[in-house]
């Protein structure tokens, strides 16, 4: 399991897990997992794309998560944030059907792109999954103040200067960032799973945001390296593990919350 | 006027059998999206229709596996999805949307153990595709009755509940205080929207379904001021996207000879380019009675 083929697995799931994290506790907090579903799957596309041109698979998946960004921010501006996000997302798969059929080749590599593909990882792969892991941790680490008072209380962010039109745009380019990275990895499917489901659980367990950020790391690391683990063992796709235990997070979240609150009910209660 | 007519329509289009079927059942699954779309438009309920359609792919995916009609796998998972989000039950928007977010995540999950299985223990290649994206002149005759069954089913329960429906879906606190059971209309709604999404998955694939639900009631809410109108108006447009977009597709094996683009991208971009066009012609509307 620990030997020199899977090193890179480890490696690339480590670092895809922390950034989730991260991301993902905004993700909660501010409501948009619609967004966060979105941008991962009408980014994977851009793979075929960027095959059909002959460059590298991380350009096409930025260039159409960048696409999904402007479609989702653009179209919003007239008509229902959701409305817009769900027709960015199709228009992009639409345009994804149209670019799979192009490649005859490519049919393979869709399963991988959708629900992920660990153990077949190349060293040079590492590189820029670090580096654009790096930046996506740097810009959240950058905005965390601002997108807390945005996600809390918007009126006084505005009081303050925080912009809610520009923080929601930053917000979604570095959403974007982060998913063109996780893509190769846990798969569009299950980018996702990976940043709602640790995110939402930490939020009950730990009241604080900064603790809670950490919470959420730690939760979305055990995620990943579970999920390796029993991919390498069953054989079976890493996508369904962690969509698995991204349900059971929040599951254990739910019950702990339920239990926080019921004493005090029982108290007003008597 | 018949070389005009050729050049919009290919030779042998009206006699093929897998484009008759294709007519059949892409046209009732836009039907009935368009107007179980336009409640969850009104409703703020996107995602939950999202959700629902990327769901019934773990259906899908698992009909392969036991060898039953897809269209059965796809309504069963998305049956079971929206009882799943029900029995979590959450009001509140934001919280909602997570409910959402954790069953598509759980579900997507299976999906990609159910193809997983489809391909080592079936041999099935093709599944992937297939689920994910649709294949309408694919399509067995024999789904036929079992689709027009599940349609007219999610057709009736939209009109039993039109009324009650529409008070909740615009002020759910005034149907409360008038008796309407809130709750329980919401959950038939999520129910029909099952039933909808499992058909259009069934023709333009699991997670481009979306694009008949939302798409033409989107744009047809822009244009029209009643629900009823806006629910005709839907029902045309999406009609007209997937019945268009199968003639192009059609047509398209005579473009790049061999080889056709497939139908679900241009359903999409038909709907789209109708979204932007009602979009940009009420701004024009707009700034005209200024």
């Amino acid at each position: 399991m620990f030997s020199s083929f899977m090193v890179n697995a480890w490696i690339v799931g480590s670092i895809v897990a922390i950034v989730a994290g991260c991301v993902g506790f905004f993700v909660v907090l501010r409501g948009s997992s619609f967004a966060a579903h979105s941008l991962p799957l009408g980014a994977f596309p851009g793979a075929a794309a960027a095959t059909l041109l002959g460059v590298n698979q991380i350009f096409g998946l930025i260039a159409f998560a960048a696409l999904g960004v402007i479609g989702i921010s653009q179209l919003s501006r007239r008509g229902r944030h959701e409305v817009a996000t769900a027709l960015s997302l199709v228009t992009l798969l639409g345009l994804g059907t149209l670019l799979l059929s192009r490649t005859t080749e490519y049919s393979q590599e869709v399963f991988g792109l959708l629900f992920g593909e660990v153990l077949g990882i190349s060293t040079s792969a590492v590189l820029p999954v670090a580096a654009l892991g790096a930046v996506s941790i740097a810009a959240i680490l950058l905005l965390f103040r601002p997108l807390l008072l945005n996600a809390l209380s918007p009126d006084l962010g505005e009081a303050r200067g925080v912009r809610a039109g520009g923080i929601e745009f930053l917000f979604l380019a570095v959403l974007a960032l982060a998913t063109a990275m996780a893509l190769p990895v846990v798969g569009a499917l299950l980018v996702f799973s990976l940043m709602i489901g640790p995110a939402s659980a930490a939020r009950s367990f730990v009241d604080r945001p900064l603790p809670a950020l950490f919470c959420a790391v730690a939760i979305s690391l055990a995620t990943v390296w579970a999920a390796i683990a029993l991919a390498y063992v069953t054989d079976w796709p890493v996508g369904f593990f962690v969509g698995l235990f991204g349900a059971i997070s929040y599951g254990l979240g739910r019950l702990r919350a339920w239990g926080r609150v019921a004493p005090r009910v029982r108290l007003a209660k008597a | 006027m018949s070389t005009l007519f050729t050049l919009l329509v290919e030779p042998g289009f009206f006699t093929s059998d897998p484009v008759r079927t294709a007519l059949i059942i892409g046209g009732g699954a836009a039907l009935v999206s368009a107007v179980i779309g336009v409640f969850t438009v009104m409703r703020g309920q996107s995602f939950a229709g999202h959700g629902l359609s990327d769901v019934t792919s773990a259906g899908g995916s698992a009909s392969f596996l036991l060898g039953i009609n897809p269209l059965l796998g796809f309504l069963g998972m998305a049956v079971m999805a929206a009882c799943g989000m029900e029995l979590v039950g959450v009001r509140q928007a934001r919280e909602r949307d997570l409910v959402t977010g954790i069953v598509l995540g759980a579900g997507l999950g299976l999906t990609a153990l159910f193809l997983y299985l489809d391909v080592t223990l079936g041999s099935t290649t093709g599944a992937a595709n297939m689920v994910m994206f649709g294949s309408m002149f694919a399509i067995a005759p024999s789904t036929i009755p079992l689709a027009l069954a599940v349609g007219l089913l999610a057709l009736a329960t939209a009109g039993i509940l039109y009324r009650p429906l529409l008070l909740c879906s615009l002020d759910p606190d005034l149907a409360a205080v008038r008796g309407v059971p809130v709750r329980l209309i919401g959950f038939l709604h999520l129910l029909t929207l099952a039933l909808a999404a499992s058909l259009s998955a069934m023709t333009v694939g699991a997670i481009l379904s979306t694009a008949l639900l939302i798409g033409p009631a989107a744009t047809a809410l822009r244009l029209a001021k009643r629900p009823g109108a806006a629910m005709a108006l839907a029902a045309l447009i999406g009609l007209g996207a997937t019945w268009g977009g199968i003639l192009l597709a059609y047509n398209s094996f005579y473009w790049t000879p061999g080889h056709g683009w497939p139908v679900s991208f241009f359903v999409v971009a038909l709907i789209f380019a109708a979204y932007l066009l009602a979009t940009g012609g009420r701004r024009l509307g707009q700034r005209g009675s200024l």
